[in-house]
């Protein structure tokens, strides 16, 4: 999740590492920092100055980790974490969307429904557990559901700000032009809000990979999640590493993909602003 | 013919920003209004344009009423407003949706050699300098051949050497098919150079307050004394029209007064 949010941050920051020389370089540099420090606790454990028990150094993390991939049983949970990631965020995604249209498109819907789901959202998600438990059972169903509730704010939220917040000026242009209500919005409502869809979409996608680590904490056979508990049980700091470092992967590529489906639709727009 | 009929405008707030205003505009005429902050130039552009509804009077084109966006209207506004998503062709094309892709390539390919683009087509907007945005905005209003095109401050920001040609090139398209035009404007230069008349209104409430008919031949030239004549006159009539209450002699000179 910290890998994706740093993420967003990056896009922020213009055409710094739009160039050629300078992307090499802030390639370089951006590894540059956990490449030492991993490094240095490597050393400091061969050398006997540290035991690595509580921490352990890079290259047992690797080793475990490849022993996970060898045993097929990262493949495993990760597919398991996956599945459920995308259930929730197809679920969460298509209502988030559809209710964000409704309220910014219309002010009677918006007063009906805006205050209804502000007032849901100021629960801590975590805390529906329980009843998605007793309603849902304690099966892929409550885990779902808890990751399409929190992949659905900010996707209601993006959606129904971006309507509300649309050109007036750029919907007069397509008045002048006698657009029809349909046209209206598939010629100038739609793209004009595609970036802003996109975005939210990327910070739904980050909180369902946040709430599936919730979901698969509350009982799960299976999952990146469960290998944490698991790791956590067994005392094996090194298999909660790996996991972690699964995790980073899995969401970062998660990202990495939506921004790719979505970058053919936006390539309008600055480059440096969609960047990977 | 564009025919106005006692026209007003109230805005729910109270403010009349047009009381009974009429005028005609005969078929390729060009017509700049100018006047003082606030005297309700925008409304009467907007009413024109079918984009907000008159508290009373009647606006006809060729004796049919306007009283929403038209296909006969077309509409440039003080900024380009292009659709940031769509190249510079699609954006001029975005009227032309009926047409078949080949008639429609045709026709935008000849609109932006007309305003100067050729080979900017394929680009997005956010490629192309202010004045060149403007210009791919002209070519978007007039290539579906509006018989009336409104205009609203449409090249105030735009530094001269640019707004220079960007006259010549709004003429160049006004040529093909010689629409009505009806320009605001803040610039009496600009409007003595396009215009062949000009109406200075008059605020609180919006009113005609002169008309100058404007005989000068074209290509008019900046520094011809008819036109630093007419020049003087309109400036002197929108200093007039911002104190009513004055008498209506100005000495030459003084006229450059800040009315704006
Ligand atoms: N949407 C609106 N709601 C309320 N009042 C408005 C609105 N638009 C304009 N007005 C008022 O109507 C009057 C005329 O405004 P308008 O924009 O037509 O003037 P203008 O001649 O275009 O001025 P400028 O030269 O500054 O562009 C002003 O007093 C303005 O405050
Ligand atoms: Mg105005």
């Amino acid at each position: 999740m910290s890998l994706l949010a740093s993420e967003t941050d990056n896009a922020a920051v213009p055409r710094l590492a739009a160039g050629k020389p300078g992307l090499s370089i802030g390639w370089i540099a951006g590894f540059a920092l956990p490449v030492m420090v991993a490094a240095l606790w490597e050393g400091a454990v061969s050398a006997g100055l540290a035991n690595g028990r509580l921490l352990p150094p890079p290259s047992r993390i690797g080793a475990t980790l490849w022993e996970l991939a060898r045993s097929g049983e990262l493949a495993t949970h990760a597919a398991a974490t996956l599945w459920r990631v995308a259930a929730g965020f197809a679920l969460g995604a298509v209502v988030g969307t559809v209710l964000g249209a409704l309220s910014g498109a219309s002010e009677l819907l918006r007063r009906l429904m805006d205050p209804t789901l502000q007032a849901l959202r100021a629960i801590p998600s975590i805390a529906w557990v329980p009843l998605f438990i007793l309603w849902l059972g304690i099966f892929e169903a409550s885990k779902v559901a808890l990751i399409a509730v929190g992949v659905f704010f900010p996707v209601y939220l993006g959606v129904a700000a971006a309507l509300a917040g649309i050109d007036r000026k750029i919907i007069e242009v397509g008045r002048v032009f006698r657009l029809g209500r349909v046209a209206m919005i598939r010629r100038v409502t739609l793209p004009a809000i595609l970036p802003a869809w996109v975005t939210a979409l990327r910070t739904g996608l980050g909180l369902g990979f946040m709430f599936v680590v919730a979901a698969e904490f509350m009982g799960a056979s299976e999952g990146l999640g469960y290998l944490l508990v698991d790791g956590q049980q067994l005392g094996r700091p090194d298999r909660i590493l790996a996991a972690i470092i699964a995790f980073a992967v899995l969401g970062k590529l998660a990202d990495g993909l939506l921004v790719f489906v979505t970058r053919p639709l936006l390539s309008w727009q600055d480059v440096s602003r969609n960047r990977m | 013919m564009l025919s106005i009929d006692a026209l007003s405008k109230t805005y729910a707030d109270g403010v009349v920003a047009l009381d009974e205003l009429s005028l005609r505009v005969g078929d390729g005429e060009i017509v700049a209004l100018v006047g003082g902050s606030g005297c309700g130039k925008t409304t009467l552009l907007r009413l024109i344009a079918g984009l907000d509804r008159a508290s009373a009077g009647q606006i006809r084109l060729d004796d049919q009423t306007i009283n929403g966006p038209s296909a006969n209207v077309g509409v440039i506004f003080q900024e380009p407003r292009l659709f940031p998503w769509l190249t510079i062709e699609d954006n001029v094309a975005f009227g032309l949706n009926q047409l078949s892709a080949f008639e429609r390539e045709g026709l935008v390919a000849n609109a932006l050699t007309r305003v100067g683009l050729s080979g900017h087509g394929g680009r997005w907007p956010r490629e192309l300098s202010g004045g060149q945005q403007q210009r791919a905005a002209i070519a978007r209003a007039l290539i579906t051949r509006p018989r009336l095109l409104i205009m609203d401050e449409p090249f105030s920001a735009l530094d001269p050497t640019t707004r220079a040609s960007l006259h010549r090139h709004l003429l160049s398209l006004w040529d093909e098919s010689r629409p009505t035009m009806l320009l605001v404007t803040h610039d009496v230069e600009e409007a003595v150079t396009l215009a062949d008349r000009i109406i200075v209104m008059q605020p609180n409430p919006g009113r005609v307050f002169e008309t100058f008919p404007n005989l000068l031949a074209r290509p008019r030239v900046r520094l011809g004394s008819g036109f630093e004549t007419l020049s003087r006159q309109i400036l002197t009539s929108l200093d007039q029209s911002l104190k009513p209450g004055m008498p209506k002699a100005a000495p030459a000179g003084t006229a450059d007064a800040a009315w704006w």
